[in-house]
């Protein structure tokens, strides 16, 4: 989310820079080991590409792989502009610390807001692109001929007037050495041969062996383990502990206070392995202080997130016409009243980090969905100049967002200031996972909406009462005291330009989409889909209350107000025309359709619900038009995946807290959908081209939605808060 | 000090009794195919076999482990990373993250060994692996394309 918190700021000429400065990269000693062939030459052709004389072509990505698919997407686009053979494709991570001694050669590393690949697409084929023609320049003057009579397809370049040919790899040192082009034309969609394909997974292999070593793996010469403990409630502090009750205890070889610059509090206990050292932290006496929020619960947060649903002052994020007059005149007024809880990312890889610090050097090893922040962290937590430091990124076992944070690289760094050279793995245990989550906002909304005698929508008030995100994370982000990322998805156009992935797909009349913020002593943070999530289910829900008041079919009232929609239109018709929505087949169908992260989404789910209250979600079908789809079955991949997130936040998770501690510390209070649980998801791949839209979140959107108001159809019950759990048992 | 089998190989080890099996093979044997994802047998992240069958060996005491146990982890699987479910899932492209499918390909091939064939309802039964990406669909299919291969 950190492009979209702070702007988009792509450079066209970043590749450019990259290939000027590569020679100052090599005096500076800076590229990774392993790039330069046996007689010491280089094969980097710019800062994306680098070709091995044996043809290997290795594409630089600094976005982080997590699931989503990123780094395969990315690597078919280079591909595509560079012409290279796909089957001798392979990718690295270039490091942050390298990036910043070259001037940010790869721009941001930050991989959220489903922006890895439409983020980066641009500069990285245009890098394609220009290692290309640099290649082909270097085969046209060893032959003396003009670079326009010579054309480079599946690794190899062609001279048509002598049929002479060459392989990259055999002037990929001489092509490193030009001087970068300084325009290049990308192709057409309709040119691609390896983008668009549904090629797959370059880090596959890795993942079906155990052979994938992800942050957790990491082993490194004479490594100790670390488990922490911080305080257990937020704002609270370590008072003290007693380290002679665990010291004498097998392996045990010490004991840190582990306080960091963003806040945190705690203790770790460092072992040879982390069994022991986890067995002696459990066994260690803590004393904290609790601080002012020991005594936050259920009961504080309902009453805080309630003032706001009526409150006057308000943050007004969408207003059109006049809602008043709607309301005054109305024939009828449906009102309702939503809420969503706080959930946790719980990726299945809980946090870790493994650093080593010297007086003048702080070498980190860490799964993050940002490098860069990470090494900030690294930095700030060691005292060094950021020069001095270093972060080495695994692929991570899941991010969802929790990975953003650097919160896990400042305390592996505190504790390995107690043990100067020695490699220190920091490993979370599960419970520590759920107990120091960044979550998802918690929110509650008020929703009014008027129809008129002929059952026609004529105004909405969507009421949002809740937390916001960049008020617990980034304070200097909001505007005036408001947060607009609380708007996700109901924005209207054209009023700011990071916020047009986000707006509304309805045109009403008379409109108020408003924001009164309160903020619980719960650590907000970016879960996968944002506040995408809560507004489409208020919104998508509501509409279907409305349309059941009008006695209205929901995919025409819908589609009423979606005239200047006609892509968001579309995908609704499509999933609706899929399912069979309408047909008189006894099945139980919800519809739900939005637009976020650049991308137009919809749902229709069917469900069946037993006379004891049992949902069994039998079957989705998803459509999404990205813009363009670069490789399908792994968007596929992810609209399915989407559903499996989605709909284990609506029928089990919900983060509580009681005397100010998270009640659900592990697997078993917080469950997760298995197998048995999952609907069959029938995806509809709709690009319409023209424009990159995201897809590792957008489909979350609408899968809580969708199921609602399946249940809805299927037992005149309105679900009106999450999870589902015993609720429709009653 | 303790022999173990470990993928056909003797070795011995040296750990409290009381240390869970996952912990041995990632600390111990240095093997971390075996992945820590709960520590109380909820998620399956650190499923391994113990003489074909699949157990969580995050709450599998090294005390309930003999000599003449076979332990398979995911690095012995198959020799060549060619087992039915691992070729299965190379042709799915089933991971995403990944990180819980070694304990998903090892709790699948032990259903495998005693259920070559298992029917929808036997694999909602059987497999309870949590995978948050949420791959499941093509799990199920791995499934059955692996049951079709071996």
């Amino acid at each position: 989310m950190n492009d979209l918190v702070n702007g988009i700021n792509v450079s066209r000429r970043r590749f450019i820079v990259g290939a000027s400065v590569a020679g100052a990269g090599l005096s500076l000693g800076i590229l990774p080991a392993g790039k330069a062939s046996a007689d010491g030459h280089l094969d980097e052709v710019n800062a994306w590409v680098v070709i091995a004389p044996d043809d290997t072509v290795t594409v630089r990505v600094a976005r982080s792989e997590m699931g989503q698919g990123t780094l395969t997407g990315l690597a078919q686009l280079v591909a595509e502009e560079l012409e290279c053979d796909w089957e001798k494709v392979t990718w690295e991570f270039p490091t942050p610390g390298q990036s910043l001694a070259r001037e940010r050669v790869w721009g941001p590393f930050s991989t959220g807001g489903s922006f890895g690949l439409r983020g980066s697409q641009q500069y990285m084929r245009e890098g394609g692109a220009a290692a290309r023609m640099m290649l082909i320049e270097a085969a046209a003057q060893k032959w003396g001929v003009p670079a326009a009579e010579c054309y480079a397809e599946n690794s190899v370049i062609y001279h048509k007037g002598s049929r002479r040919k060459t392989s990259f790899g055999k002037v990929a040192d001489a092509a490193g050495k030009l001087a970068p082009p300084t325009e290049v034309r990308l192709k057409q969609e309709s040119e691609w041969k390896v983008a668009g394909q549904p090629l797959k997974r370059l880090d596959t292999a890795d993942k079906l062996t155990g052979k994938l070593v992800y942050g957790a793996d990491i082993q490194l010469d004479g490594m100790l383990l670390a488990s922490i403990k911080d305080c257990p409630v937020m704002g609270g502090k370590l008072v003290s502990y007693d380290e002679v009750a665990v010291r004498d205890m097998p392996g045990v070889r010490g004991v840190v206070k582990v306080e960091t610059a963003l806040g945190t509090s705690g203790v770790a206990v460092v072992a040879d392995t982390w069994w022991q050292a986890n067995k002696a932290l459990e066994k260690l006496p803590i004393e904290w202080d609790l601080g002012p929020n020991a005594d936050f619960d259920d009961a504080a947060l309902t009453e805080l997130l309630e003032d706001g649903l009526d409150a006057d002052e308000a943050f007004i994020g969408n207003a059109g016409g006049d809602i008043g007059a709607a309301f005054a005149a109305a024939d009828r007024v449906v009102e309702a009243v939503y809420k969503v809880p706080s959930q946790n990312h719980a990726p299945m890889e809980p946090m870790n980090a493994t650093a080593v610090l010297t007086k003048d050097k702080c070498d980190v090893w860490c799964p993050t969905q940002d490098g860069e922040a990470a090494l900030a962290g690294a930095s700030e937590a060691s005292g060094l100049p950021i020069e001095q430091c270093e972060v080495y990124k695994t692929i991570l076992g899941g991010g969802f967002g929790r990975r953003g944070r650097p919160d896990y690289v400042h305390q592996v760094v505190e504790v390995a200031k107690a043990f100067p050279g020695t490699p220190i793995k920091l490993q979370w245990s599960r419970e520590e996972d759920q107990k120091h989550g960044f979550f998802h906002p918690t929110t509650m909304a008020k929703m009014r909406g008027s129809l008129d005698a002929d059952g026609k929508l004529t105004g909405l008030h969507l009421r949002i009462s809740g937390q916001s995100i960049l008020a617990g994370l980034a304070p200097q982000a909001l505007q005036d005291g408001m947060d607009r990322l609380v708007f996700q998805s109901l924005f209207k156009q054209g009023v700011a330009p990071n916020m047009e992935d986000h707006v509304i797909s309805y045109d009403f009349e008379n409109l108020l989409v408003d924001h009164a913020m309160r903020n619980p002593p719960i650590r907000p943070g970016f879960w996968r889909g944002v506040n995408m999530n809560q507004n489409a289910i208020y919104m998508e829900c509501f509409m279907d209350e409305l349309a059941a008041a009008a006695v209205r079919d929901p995919l025409e009232f819908r589609l009423a107000h979606m005239g200047k929609n006609p892509k968001g239109a579309a995908v609704l018709k499509a999933v609706a025309e899929r399912s069979g929505w309408g047909q008189k087949d006894g099945k139980h169908r919800g519809l739900a359709v939005t637009y976020g992260f650049g991308s137009y989404v919809a749902a229709c789910a069917d469900v069946t619900v037993s006379g004891n209250g049992d949902v069994k979600i039998d079957r989705i079908v998803a459509a999404t038009d990205c813009g363009t789809a670069v490789n399908p079955q792994q968007i596929e991949a992810q609209v399915e995946g989407s559903f499996v997130y989605g709909l284990s936040a609506l029928l089990y998770q919900e983060i509580t807290f009681d005397q100010g501690v998270v009640e659900q510390q592990n697997f078993h209070t917080y469950p997760s959908m298995r197998i048995k649980d999952m609907p069959k998801v029938e995806t509809i791949l709709m690009p319409s081209g023209g424009f990159y839209g995201g897809v590792g979140e957008p489909t979350i959107g609408v899968a809580a939605p969708a199921v609602m108001n399946a249940i809805y159809a299927a037992t005149g019950k309105r679900v009106r808060s999450l999870p589902l759990k015993e609720q429709l048992k009653a | 000090m303790k022999t173990l089998k470990v993928n056909g190989k003797r070795i011995k080890v040296d750990a409290d009794e009381g240390t869970p099996l996952l912990w041995v093979i990632r600390e111990q044997l240095g093997m971390t195919g075996t992945k820590f994802g709960c520590g109380i047998a909820q998620c399956g992240a650190c499923t391994i076999h113990i003489d074909g069958k699949a157990v969580r060996s995050c709450v599998y005491p090294l005390s309930a482990v003999t000599e003449s146990n076979d332990v398979t982890t995911i690095e012995g699987l198959s020799e060549n990373g060619d087992h039915p479910v691992q070729q299965a899932w190379a042709e799915l492209d089933t991971p995403q993250c990944g990180y819980c499918q070694p304990g998903m390909i090892m709790a699948v091939a032990g259903m495998l060994n005693d259920m070559p064939n298992p029917s929808d309802e036997q694999i909602d039964a059987q497999i309870t692996n949590i995978c948050r990406c949420g791959t499941f669909q093509r799990v199920r299919e791995g499934i059955h394309l692996a049951a079709k291969k071996s």
